[in-house]
C-alpha cells in the first residue's frame, strides 16, 4: 500500500548566552557538578526567577530570521511534572503564549524548493542532568549546572514528506541558528536536538494518521535513519491492517531501531498555568526593530549575493556560507584581491585542508585574510608560480611570521622573469637535447612539455612558464 | 514600664536620645519570652546569642554616628517562611523542619542591613495554609487574650509574640487574610502591603500571585515605620513594583477631612457576629466624627469570592510546593523502593493533612480537562472582583469592613470542618484576591474579653493613606496598646 509520510519537528535550541536565563549564574560548559548554581536555579524554596533580556533578544531573533510574528505580549507557564534534575518540580516555559508565532522557511530538496511552516519558537529554561556512576550501586547524582539554561524550542507544521525533506529542513535551521550566534549547533552534546512527529496517511486522506514521536536522535544521519525505521514500522502496522499507537518512541543508535519510552496513557498531564512569578514579556516595536537591525545577513542571502558579486560557481558559494566565519573570511580577502574565483579556490583547496588536519575552525586560522590575499597578488601577478604559492602558504601557515612577500624575498622563491638568464638556460637545454629538437620540429609536439620541464627543472620550478613557453617558441618554432 | 511593652516609635525615640540601649531593650525582651513564651508558643526558634550581638552592633552604630533607621536596635521577630541564614526556616512544617536557609529574603537583608535585631522565628499554619494556627507541624500557639482560644491564622506566632510582647514588633505573610485575621484576633494592628509593595524574594510561596509580607505591630505608627523600612522595589522579584516609597510614617497626622469612605453591604451581611458588627459600625461613626465622609457601596462578587480564591491558591500551591520531594533538602522518607516510593511517602509523611488537601484541590485545578471550568473561570471571577473595587474607588479613598465574620474561636472549633474555617476568610480574600493594600486595627473587645478588628481597604500603592485613616482612627479609638494579662514564670 502506498502511503504519504507526514513528518513535523520540534527542535531545541540551547542559547548562547552568558548566563542562565532566570538568574545570573555562568551558563559555561564543563565546570565541576553544581558549581554553577545558586538558589533560583537549584530551586531554593522562596527563590524567584528574573527573565534574562539577552533571551528574549536571542528568541526575536530566531522568530525574525524564520518569518515569525513577534508576540507583543507573551507567557510563561510551569510545566508540571517530578523528576530528581528538575529542580522546582515545573519547568519554566512558554504554553498558550509562545514569542514567536507563525513563521516558514524554505529547504530545497533534489533541486526542487519547499516552504516549511513554522508553528510557533517558544523560550524555556533546561534541566539538570542524572549522574549514576557505575561502582556505587543504588546511588545517583544530580548536576543542577544545566539547570535553568535557556533554550529556545522551534515547532514546525507537519509539513515534511519524506526524511530528506526532514534533514534538509534540520539543517537549514541549524545553519541559520548558528548563523544568528543564537545556538552553537553541537548535535552530539545535545545543544541542538530534535524530536521528530510522524505519521502516515493513505494518499488524498483529509484527515492525520496516528502519529508517534521520536526521541533521542543526535546526528543528522540518525535523524535519516530513525524516520526511514519509523515509516518502515507504521507500514508494516498499516499493512497488516493494524493501528499505529500514539507513543514517544527512543531511538537506539547503536541497535539501529526505536523502542516505545510511554504510551498515550503513560503522557504526563503537565498542567501547564501562566507562572505567577514572572511578568507577561512584553515586546514592543522598538524593541523587534532593534533586534531586526542587528540581524546578520542569513545564508541563503548571502549565497545569493556571492553567486551575484563575485561570479563564482554555485557549489563553491555554498561551501564558502555554510559557516559564517567562513564567509567572512572569504570575503575579506576578496576586498584585497583581484580574483574571487582563485581566493574561493585556495579556501576550499588549501586552508581548509590544514584547518581539517588540524581540527580547528576558520576563527583559529593563523594566516590572516590580509596575507592570504598578498599572497594570491603574488601569484597572479607573475612573482611566484601556484606551484611555489603552495610552498609558501604552507611556511606561512606553520611560522609565526606570515608575511609571504617576505618569505618569498628571503628564500629568493620569485619566479624567473628576466628573459636573458631564462634564454641563456633555454639555449643550454636547445644544445644538449639535439635530437629532440629535430623530431620536434618534425611534428612530435608533444615534446614540447619536455623542454619546458627541463627549465623548470634547471631553475627549481622558479621559471616564470609563461615566458618559457614564449621564448621556447621563439627560438624552435 | 518593662522596655518589651513600649512600642517600636517609643523605642527608637528612646534610643536616638540614649536613654536606653538596644542591649537593654534586647535584654528585656528575652526576659518576657523567658517568663510567658512558654503558655503562649509563638516563637519555634528563639535566638538570644545572636540577638545580643545584633543589639551591641546596633548600640556601636549609634555611639559612632552612624546613619540609623527607625528599627536600629529593635527586637523583632520574623515568621517561619522568611528565609534566614543561620535560623531554620520551618514554613511550620516537617518537610523543612532542619531546614538551613543559604540565603536571607530581600526583606530580612533589609532589615539586617536597617540593623534591627531578629529575635527568632514565629509559628504558623504549615506553608500559612489555615487560619488558627493549628496546622503548625509543631505546636499550636495560643491566643494570649484566652489561652483557650485560637490566635488565628496563618501568621498566628507573628501576632500572639505582639500581643504578649515578646517581639516589639514582627513580620508576616499574608494570602488570602494571614496577617490581618490573626491581628484581628489578637488585639494588635496587621497590615497587607499592595501585592508588589515588598519584596516576596526569599518567602516560602504558598500562593505567589495572592502573597505579600508585611508588618504587625503595637500601633500603626509603628506599622508605618516598620513598613517604610522594607517597602520597595527589588530586582531579585519580577513582580515587586518600582514605584518610590512614600513616608508612611511622617505623613500620619496630616487630617482626614473631606475623604471618602465606603461600607460595602456585602460585608455586613449572614454570619457577622452582632458584636463584631456593633463595634465596626461604632468604629464608622468615629471616622465621621473626624471628619470622613461616608457612603454605602457594593462589592457585588463578594460571594465568589472564597470559592475562587480556594482554586487559584491551591492551584498555584500545588505547583510550588511539588519542590519538596526529598531530592535536594529538607525531609527524605527512609527505607523507600525506588524513585516513585521516595516521592510518594516523602511527601505523604513530609506534609500534614490540610496541605495535601490542597495541592490535590489545586492538582485537580489545573488538570486536563477542567482547566478551563475552574483555573481559568476563577482568573476571570478575579478580574470581577478587581473591577468592583475599581469602580467603589472611583469615588471613594478607603473600604471600611470587618476583618474577620468572629472574634478567635477556640481549639478544634473548625479545624475538623474545613469549609467553615474557609468560609471564615470570607472578609479578607477579595483584597487578596484584587491585590490591595489593607489593614486590621483593634476596634474594640467582645464582652468576653476577646478582640475585634476594623478593616481598612485602600487603592492599590495608597499605603499612606490607608495609615493616615488608621491613624486617625487609632487615636479617637483608643484601643491601642492595651495588653492582655499573662501568667508570668518567675526567671532570674
Amino acid at each position: 500500500m502506498d502511503y504519504e509520510i507526514v513528518i513535523g519537528l520540534e527542535v531545541h535550541c540551547q542559547l548562547l548566552t552568558e548566563t542562565k536565563i532566570f538568574c545570573g549564574c555562568s551558563t559555561h560548559f564543563g565546570n565541576p557538578p553544581n558549581q554553577n548554581t545558586c538558589p533560583v536555579c537549584t530551586g531554593m524554596p522562596g527563590a524567584l526567577p528574573v527573565l534574562s533580556r539577552k533571551v528574549v533578544d536571542f528568541a526575536i531573533r530566531a522568530g525574525l530570521a524564520t518569518a515569525c510574528e513577534i508576540t507583543p505580549s507573551s507567557v510563561f507557564a510551569r510545566k508540571n511534572y517530578f523528576y530528581p534534575d528538575l529542580p522546582k518540580g515545573y519547568q519554566i516555559s512558554q504554553f498558550e503564549l509562545p514569542i514567536c508565532l507563525g513563521g516558514h522557511l524554505d529547504i530545497e530538496v533534489a533541486g526542487e524548493s519547499k516552504r516549511i511552516g513554522i508553528t510557533r519558537i517558544h523560550m524555556e529554561e533546561d534541566a539538570g542532568k542524572l549522574v549514576h556512576p557505575e561502582h556505587e550501586h543504588g546511588v545517583s547524582y544530580v548536576d543542577y549546572n544545566r539547570a535553568c539554561v535557556p533554550l529556545i524550542e522551534i515547532v514546525s507544521e507537519p509539513d515534511m514528506r519524506s526524511a530528506a525533506e526532514a534533514v534538509a529542513y534540520l539543517k537549514a535551521i541549524r545553519e541559520i541558528m548558528v548563523y544568528l550566534g543564537v545556538c552553537d549547533g553541537n548535535m552530539e552534546e545535545g545543544s541542538f536536538r530534535c524530536d521528530a512527529n510522524i505519521s502516515l496517511r493513505r494518499w488524498g486522506a483529509p484527515k492525520l494518521g496516528i502519529r508517534a514521536e521520536l526521541k533521542n536522535m543526535n546526528s543528522f544521519r540518525n535523524v535519516q535513519r530513525a524516520i526511514d525505521y519509523e515509516v518502515e514500522r507504521q507500514m508494516d502496522i498499516l499493512d497488516g491492517g493494524g493501528q499505529v499507537v500514539q507513543e514517544t518512541r527512543l531511538w537506539n543508535v547503536d541497535r539501529g531501531i526505536s523502542m516505545s519510552m510511554r504510551g498515550k496513557e503513560e503522557a504526563h498531564d503537565y498542567r501547564y498555568f501562566p507562572d505567577p512569578d514572572l511578568l507577561p514579556v512584553v515586546v514592543d516595536a522598538a524593541w523587534i526593530e532593534e533586534v531586526r537591525q542587528s540581524l546578520p545577513e542569513l545564508p541563503v542571502a548571502k549565497r545569493q549575493r556571492f553567486l551575484d558579486d563575485y561570479a563564482i560557481p554555485l557549489a563553491d558559494a555554498e561551501v564558502l556560507t555554510a559557516d559564517r566565519a567562513m564567509a567572512d573570511y572569504f570575503e575579506a580577502v576578496v576586498k584585497l584581491s583581484s580574483s574571487p574565483k582563485l581566493a574561493a579556490n585556495w579556501i576550499m583547496v588549501e586552508l581548509m585542508k590544514f584547518l581539517n588536519d588540524d581540527k580547528i575552525d576558520i576563527t583559529q586560522c593563523p594566516v590572516t585574510p590580509q596575507s592570504l590575499a598578498e599572497l594570491l597578488s603574488l601569484i597572479e601577478d607573475g612573482t611566484i608560480s601556484g606551484k611555489i604559492g603552495k610552498q609558501v602558504f604552507a611556511q606561512m601557515y606553520s611560522a609565526a611570521d606570515n608575511n609571504p612577500r617576505k618569505i618569498v624575498e628571503d628564500q629568493g622563491l620569485a619566479q624567473m622573469s628576466d628573459s636573458g638568464e631564462l634564454e641563456a638556460m633555454i639555449d643550454e637545454i636547445i644544445a644538449a637535447n639535439g635530437d629532440k629538437v629535430t623530431e620536434y620540429q618534425q611534428g612530435k609536439v608533444k615534446l614540447f612539455g619536455f623542454f619546458v620541464g627541463q627549465v623548470m627543472k634547471k631553475s627549481k620550478g622558479q621559471a616564470n612558464p609563461q615566458m618559457v613557453n614564449k621564448l621556447f617558441k621563439e627560438k624552435i618554432g | 514600664m518593662e522596655l518589651y511593652n513600649c512600642t517600636l516609635e517609643e523605642l527608637w525615640q528612646r534610643l536616638e536620645k540614649g536613654e536606653v540601649s538596644s542591649f537593654e531593650v534586647t535584654r528585656s525582651v528575652f526576659k518576657r519570652i523567658a517568663e510567658v513564651d512558654e503558655t503562649i508558643a509563638a516563637y519555634l526558634e528563639i535566638d538570644e546569642k545572636g540577638a545580643l550581638i545584633q543589639a551591641e552592633s546596633a548600640d556601636e552604630r549609634r555611639r559612632k554616628g552612624d546613619a540609623t533607621t527607625p528599627v536600629t536596635g529593635i527586637p523583632l521577630g520574623l515568621k517561619d517562611l522568611l528565609s534566614t541564614v543561620g535560623l531554620k526556616t520551618t514554613c511550620g512544617s516537617k518537610m523543612l523542619a532542619d531546614y538551613r536557609p543559604e540565603y536571607d529574603a530581600t526583606v530580612v537583608t533589609r532589615l539586617r542591613e536597617a540593623g534591627a535585631v531578629i529575635t527568632g522565628k514565629l509559628n504558623m499554619d504549615e506553608f500559612a495554609m489555615g487560619s488558627s494556627t493549628e496546622n503548625s507541624a509543631f505546636n499550636p500557639t495560643r491566643n494570649p487574650w484566652d489561652r483557650s482560644r485560637v490566635p488565628g491564622g496563618s501568621s498566628g506566632g507573628s501576632t500572639a509574640a505582639v500581643a504578649s510582647a515578646t517581639a516589639i514588633a514582627t513580620l508576616g505573610s499574608d494570602t488570602g487574610g494571614s496577617i490581618r485575621q490573626p491581628a484581628s484576633f489578637c488585639g494588635v494592628v496587621g497590615m497587607k502591603p499592595t501585592y508588589g509593595r515588598v519584596s516576596r524574594y526569599g518567602l516560602i510561596a504558598f500562593a505567589s500571585s495572592l502573597d505579600q509580607i508585611g508588618p504587625v505591630t503595637l500601633t500603626v505608627a509603628d506599622a508605618a515605620l516598620l513598613l517604610g523600612v522594607i517597602a520597595g522595589h527589588d530586582e531579585r522579584d519580577s513582580t515587586s513594583v518600582d514605584t518610590p516609597v512614600p513616608d508612611y510614617y511622617g505623613n500620619l497626622k496630616q487630617d482626614i477631612k473631606g475623604l471618602k469612605i465606603g461600607v460595602p453591604k456585602e460585608y455586613f451581611g449572614v454570619g457577622l457576629d452582632p458584636e463584631v458588627e456593633a463595634a465596626v459600625r461604632l468604629g464608622c461613626r468615629q471616622l465621621a466624627d473626624a471628619g470622613a465622609q461616608f457612603a454605602d457601596v457594593s462589592l457585588p462578587h463578594t460571594d465568589y469570592a472564597v470559592a475562587t480564591y480556594y482554586l487559584l491558591a491551591t492551584a498555584e500551591a500545588s505547583s510550588n510546593l511539588a519542590r519538596y520531594d526529598g531530592v535536594k533538602y529538607g525531609f527524605r522518607a527512609e527505607n523507600t523502593d525506588g524513585l516513585l516510593d521516595m516521592y510518594r511517602t516523602t511527601r505523604a509523611q513530609g506534609f500534614g493533612d490540610e496541605v495535601k488537601r490542597r495541592i490535590m484541590l489545586g492538582t485537580y485545578a489545573l488538570s486536563a480537562g477542567y482547566y478551563d471550568a475552574y483555573y481559568r473561570k476563577a482568573q476571570q471571577v478575579r478580574t470581577l472582583i478587581t473591577q468592583d473595587f475599581n469602580e467603589v474607588f472611583a469615588d471613594n479613598d478607603i473600604i471600611v469592613a470587618p476583618v474577620c465574620p468572629t472574634p478567635a474561636f477556640a481549639f478544634g472549633e473548625k479545624i475538623d470542618d474545613p469549609l467553615s474555617m474557609y468560609l471564615s476568610d470570607i472578609l479578607t480574600i477579595p483584597v487578596n484576591l484584587a491585590g490591595l493594600p489593607a489593614i486590621s486595627v483593634p476596634c474594640g473587645f467582645t464582652k468576653s474579653g476577646l478582640p475585634i478588628g476594623l478593616q481598612l481597604i485602600a487603592k492599590p500603592f495608597a499605603e499612606e493613606t490607608l495609615l493616615r485613616v488608621a491613624w486617625h482612627y487609632e487615636q479617637m479609638a483608643g484601643w491601642a496598646g492595651r495588653r492582655p494579662e499573662l501568667v508570668t514564670k518567675a526567671v532570674n
